[in-house]
């Protein structure tokens, strides 16, 4: 299977046609809610309280759906525009914004409870465009989205790493923007059902270190 | 649609631009949707307001005026809770733009869904 990153930039690869199958494709459907309900226990938010979240690469919303399920409110981003068109069809609670998350964020300091990613940020590797240097790119993106997240804020990316130079690359600039936090793998040892996450913290909480949570193992899930 | 409580946590990210808030509305369309009220959320939010920017939108917009500052107690303050969930969770841009106060950058809102894509020059 060839990897989209690989095809086209995501705000050519996620078109119309792209953007309907990501709203009428059960399998995808359940396959993100899954994924963000996972993110969502990463995260570790307070229980029975309304967070302010930022949805990084929100797509067509249905992560989102998911946040205002259990209760919290959001903001989200997506550099494709037929996805966001969807959303908006779609009536999603969060705001939406047309944006590039390698050219960083606009959010004042502290604004967010906490943010998370789905299958999003494998595409932040790639130089699709001449201008494009990744790792700029990635320096700007955690940096930015550092400043935007309340002290002892998570974010959780899950994502598709290519290998483990791609995973190195975007942890180290995660650390070098001033993230504690690193890889949590569930189902290690199924090709099918093994999920990558990147859990990051934005200083201490509670005047605590805070502690790589402990992924998922066994043989079932998926 | 741009809520004025993602507004008021907004500023421009136009590479050297220091001073980039609040953006101002230009040419504004402004809806009103309803929606429940969340007293916990609201007095949640309230530190990361910054009252005096919300005041001066809320005023450019020709929305009913808030009061000079946050009341001592407002998670007691019914009358003051009420007004702050019409502005902050019920007001949406639909279109128009926001524009920079320091750098003029223009970010267009289109379909409620505010541009923020930065030239090359400007990242
Ligand atoms: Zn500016």
């Amino acid at each position: 299977m060839s990897r989209p990153e690989h095809t086209a930039p995501p705000e050519i690869f996620y078109n119309d046609i792209e953007a309907k199958k990501y709203t009428q494709n059960t399998r995808i459907i359940n396959v993100q809610a899954q994924l963000t309900y996972r993110a969502l226990e990463l995260l570790a938010l307070p229980d029975e309280k309304t967070s302010f979240l930022l949805d990084i690469g929100c797509g067509s919303g249905l992560s989102g759906e998911v946040l205002s399920e259990e209760g919290h409110e959001w903001i989200g981003v997506d550099i494709a525009p037929a996805m966001l068109d969807v959303a908006n069809e779609r009536e999603v609670d969060g705001d939406l914004f047309l944006q590039d998350i390698g050219q960083g964020f606009g959010f004042r300091p502290g604004t967010f409870d906490g943010a998370i990613s789905i299958s999003v940020i494998q595409w932040l590797c790639n130089a699709d465009k001449k201008c494009n240097n990744p790792y700029r790119r990635l320096a700007r993106f955690f940096g930015t989205l550092y400043t935007s997240l309340a002290r002892g804020a998570r974010a959780v990316f899950q994502f598709y790493p290519e290998n483990d130079h791609q995973v190195q690359m975007i942890t180290s600039a995660a650390l070098k923007a001033g993230f504690t936090g690193g890889i949590v793998v569930d189902y290690p040892n199924s090709a099918k059902a093994r999920k990558t996450f990147l859990c990051l913290f934005a200083g201490q909480r509670d005047g605590q270190t805070q502690a790589l949570p402990q992924g998922l193992s066994g043989e079932e899930g998926g | 649609m741009v809520r004025l409580l993602t507004h008021n946590m907004l500023q421009c990210h136009v590479k050297n631009c220091t001073n980039g808030f609040p953006l101002r509305f230009q040419d504004p369309v402004i809806e009103q949707h309803e929606q429940e009220i969340n007293k916990e959320f609201l007095v949640n939010m309230l530190p990361r307001i910054d009252w005096n920017a919300l005041r001066t939108t809320v005023d450019q917009l020709g929305l009913p005026e808030l009061p000079a500052a946050v009341p001592e107690n407002p998670a007691e303050d019914e009358a003051f809770l009420a007004a702050l969930h019409r502005a902050l969770m019920e007001v949406n841009i639909q279109s128009g733009s926001m524009v920079c106060p320091e750098c003029e950058h223009v970010y267009p809102i289109r379909d409620g869904i505010p541009n923020m894509l930065l030239s090359e020059d400007e990242v």
